[in-house]
């Protein structure tokens, strides 16, 4: 057996993906059920001349994987829903500031302290809406250990090409349980590094508004002695009150991220040429979908299924297309909470086409009966 | 004086980013003099300065000086700065904050801060009061002093900070004020010189809020006061207590040898990398 074989869970594969990616700062709080990554990263992390720090809580973490990147480290935090709730002040900081930075939400049950040990999605509008004021959110979803890995490493790139937080949204089950894993090979995965200034220091705005909205991020310490601050601010950095440059800064954040959908969003589609009925579904949830698409498929039934693996932002053309598919009557939106997905594919399908919630809140997985039943009852 | 202002010119965004924010005879301004003349006798490049600040009046100072500079979100500057100093353990972090800041909703990076000794210099700019937001009551506002949301008197205890920062185990503690300039000066130097967390107070005026709601007057009459009331730590250790009481003890309260937090992850990742 090849030794880059492994047996590994959703946690340590984020811990793997993120030494792949090249992160060489890790701030953060223990919080289950995420708290492996952390104990995984204090161990990697220094051998590798990165940082590993244990903060006093998840406000701090969140500000330290700040600092860092500031300081030119690639950095990273994860976390569970309460922790994610006092880490939305730093990440809307980091939207505004433009830091890159990448936050691990391994989802479990809420509201408030609500069950630690057990699944949910409910924060998947958290992830969107988390912060105060208007931004545009990134976050990833995976559904296997594997595409943990893989979207641990996407999140890094993301961030870095964006100058932005980004959100990797997994849940206690995808964090704990084991899979087979192909480790891959040094230079399989794409591993991006952010864009630095090659302009002397005095020509060196660290907001520059470019024509395609990429600025180049120098560190502290490199010579370019600039300002950041989370208020409104002038492409120098220096705070503004005046509605052009107010107007100019937050067009540039919203735009960096809009006019660059069809890279950041990846959603997935099977079967959906002829379905009648859609199954639409994320992570942990995608796995049970698929399995009863099959089933379903199996009984000459034309159903179709939609995974988003970018949560946020939301590709709202590409989803209208899908939407727009000839025989589509229906859509189950599948989902380990109280109904929130729902709402943006309520906002994008016909007119025509019927949205239906199956919705789970008591800890337990959605089964692949459960949609199927829910499959037949539309048939 | 005139080779003061040289000093204090050649560190300012000056085109940038005057006037500023303060109230005119605000000690602010006299903490930025100090913490200029303390950079520029250590002769610090100031590419490997990073000044982090977070939310209030004293916050405000870092944007006005041409370093690295990171104003924060409220009570957090601590926490960017220990993210900064870990990542670049070269850089020379120096953390601006206020009262409120970092004892109220910055309290626990505060402690945790002292505790970690990473080697991070944080001037806690004590003006007892919010100035920013019109003068609330803030962590260091004497009792039965009055503020805006204190209008009967302040019925809390206010922390004493370098008992504080000691007992959270700041590796140097030391307080000033904003009429002893020199000693500022030679504090803030030391602060920054020693290697590990260091704390200190620059106890300062807000004669636009603290004074108006206490009737103390100006802002020359407060600094007067402070003359007055300030005493020096060795000369007070030789004092009665009871001339000691009510009393604003400045100079260093305690300067003790501990291995920085970086110098140790450092020494691990050493180890662990066979060197």
């Amino acid at each position: 057996m090849a030794d880059n074989i492994r047996l590994m869970q959703g946690n340590e594969a984020v811990a793997e993906g993120a030494m792949i990616g090249g992160l060489r700062f890790f701030g953060g709080y223990p919080i289950t059920p995420s708290t492996e990554i952390a104990e995984i990263l204090a161990r990697r992390l220094p051998k590798v001349g990165g940082k590993f720090i244990q903060m006093e809580d998840e406000i701090a973490s969140v500000g330290a994987i700040i600092g860092a990147s500031l300081a030119g480290s690639k950095s990273m935090t994860a976390t569970s829903g309460p922790g994610f709730s006092l880490m939305v002040e730093g990440i809307g900081y980091a939207y505004m500031a433009e830091v890159p930075t990448v936050i691990v939400n391994v989802q479990r049950g809420g509201p408030s302290t609500g069950l630690p040990t057990k699944v949910s999605q409910s924060d998947t509008m958290q992830a969107r809406w988390g912060t105060h004021g208007d931004y545009i959110a990134i976050a990833l979803a995976p559904q296997s250990v594997r595409e943990t890995l893989d979207l641990t490493v996407r999140a890094m790139n993301l961030a870095e090409v964006y100058r932005t937080p980004v959100t990797l949204l997994t849940d206690e089950v995808l964090g704990h349980m084991r899979e087979k894993v192909t480790i891959p090979e040094e230079g399989e995965i794409e591993v991006i590094n952010r864009q630095k200034p090659d302009v002397p220091a005095s020509w060196y705005k660290h907001f520059e508004i470019t024509p395609n909205f990429k600025s180049p991020m120098a560190s502290f310490g490199d010579g370019y002695r600039f300002h950041v601050t989370g208020l409104t601010h002038d492409e120098e950095g220096f705070p503004t009150n005046k509605s052009v440059e107010i107007l100019a800064k937050l067009t540039k954040l919203r735009n960096k991220i809009m006019r660059y959908l069809d890279d950041i969003c990846q959603i997935e589609t099977d079967g959906m040429e002829d379905a009648h009925v859609a199954v639409y579904a994320y992570g942990i949830v995608a796995r049970a979908a698929r399995q009863a698409v099959q089933m379903a498929r199996a009984r000459r039934m034309k159903v179709g299924q939609i995974r988003p693996i970018t949560i946020w932002p939301s590709h709202d053309k590409k989803y209208k297309e899908i939407f727009s598919s000839k025989n589509l009557e229906a859509v189950i939106v599948a989902e380990l909470n109280q109904g929130q997905l729902v709402y943006e594919v309520q906002r994008l399908v016909p007119k025509h086409v019927e949205v239906i919630s199956l919705n789970r809140f008591d800890s337990e997985l959605i089964t692949p009966a459960q949609i199927l039943n829910k499959i037949k009852e539309v048939r | 004086m005139a080779q003061r202002s040289d000093i204090t010119h050649k560190y300012l965004r000056a085109k940038k980013k005057f006037p500023n924010v303060w109230c005119a005879g605000c000690g602010i301004g006299i903490v930025m003099g100090s913490l200029i003349r303390a950079i520029d006798k250590l002769e610090l490049d100031r590419d490997n300065v990073t000044l982090v600040s977070g939310i209030g009046c004293s916050s405000r100072l870092p944007v006005y000086l041409d370093f690295n500079t990171l104003h924060t979100t409220h009570g957090r500057a601590l926490a960017f700065a220990t993210g900064v100093k870990l990542a670049n353990p070269k850089m020379h972090v120096i953390v601006i904050t206020g009262d409120g800041d970092a004892l109220a909703i910055g309290g626990n990076h505060f402690i945790h801060s002292c505790r970690r000794n990473m080697d991070i210099t944080c001037i806690l700019i004590n003006n007892q009061i919010y100035g920013m937001t019109g003068g609330q009551f803030s962590p260091t506002t004497p009792t039965e002093s009055h503020a805006s949301t204190a209008p009967y008197g302040n019925k809390e205890y206010p922390f004493d900070i370098p008992k504080l920062a000691m007992g959270a185990g700041a590796s140097y503690v030391a307080r000033g004020t904003v009429y002893h300039v020199t000693q500022l000066d030679q504090l803030i130097h030391d602060g920054i010189k020693k290697r590990g967390f260091s704390l200190i107070e620059a106890y300062s005026n807000c004669h636009t809020y603290f004074g108006r709601l206490n009737r103390l007057g100006d802002s020359v009459k407060m600094l007067e006061e402070m003359k007055k009331n300030a005493l020096p730590l060795k000369a007070a250790e030789k004092m009665p207590p009871e001339k000691v009481q009510g009393k604003l003890l400045t100079g260093v309260f305690c300067d003790v040898e501990r291995e920085e937090y970086c110098d140790r992850y450092d020494a691990l990742i050493q180890s662990l990398q066979g060197k």
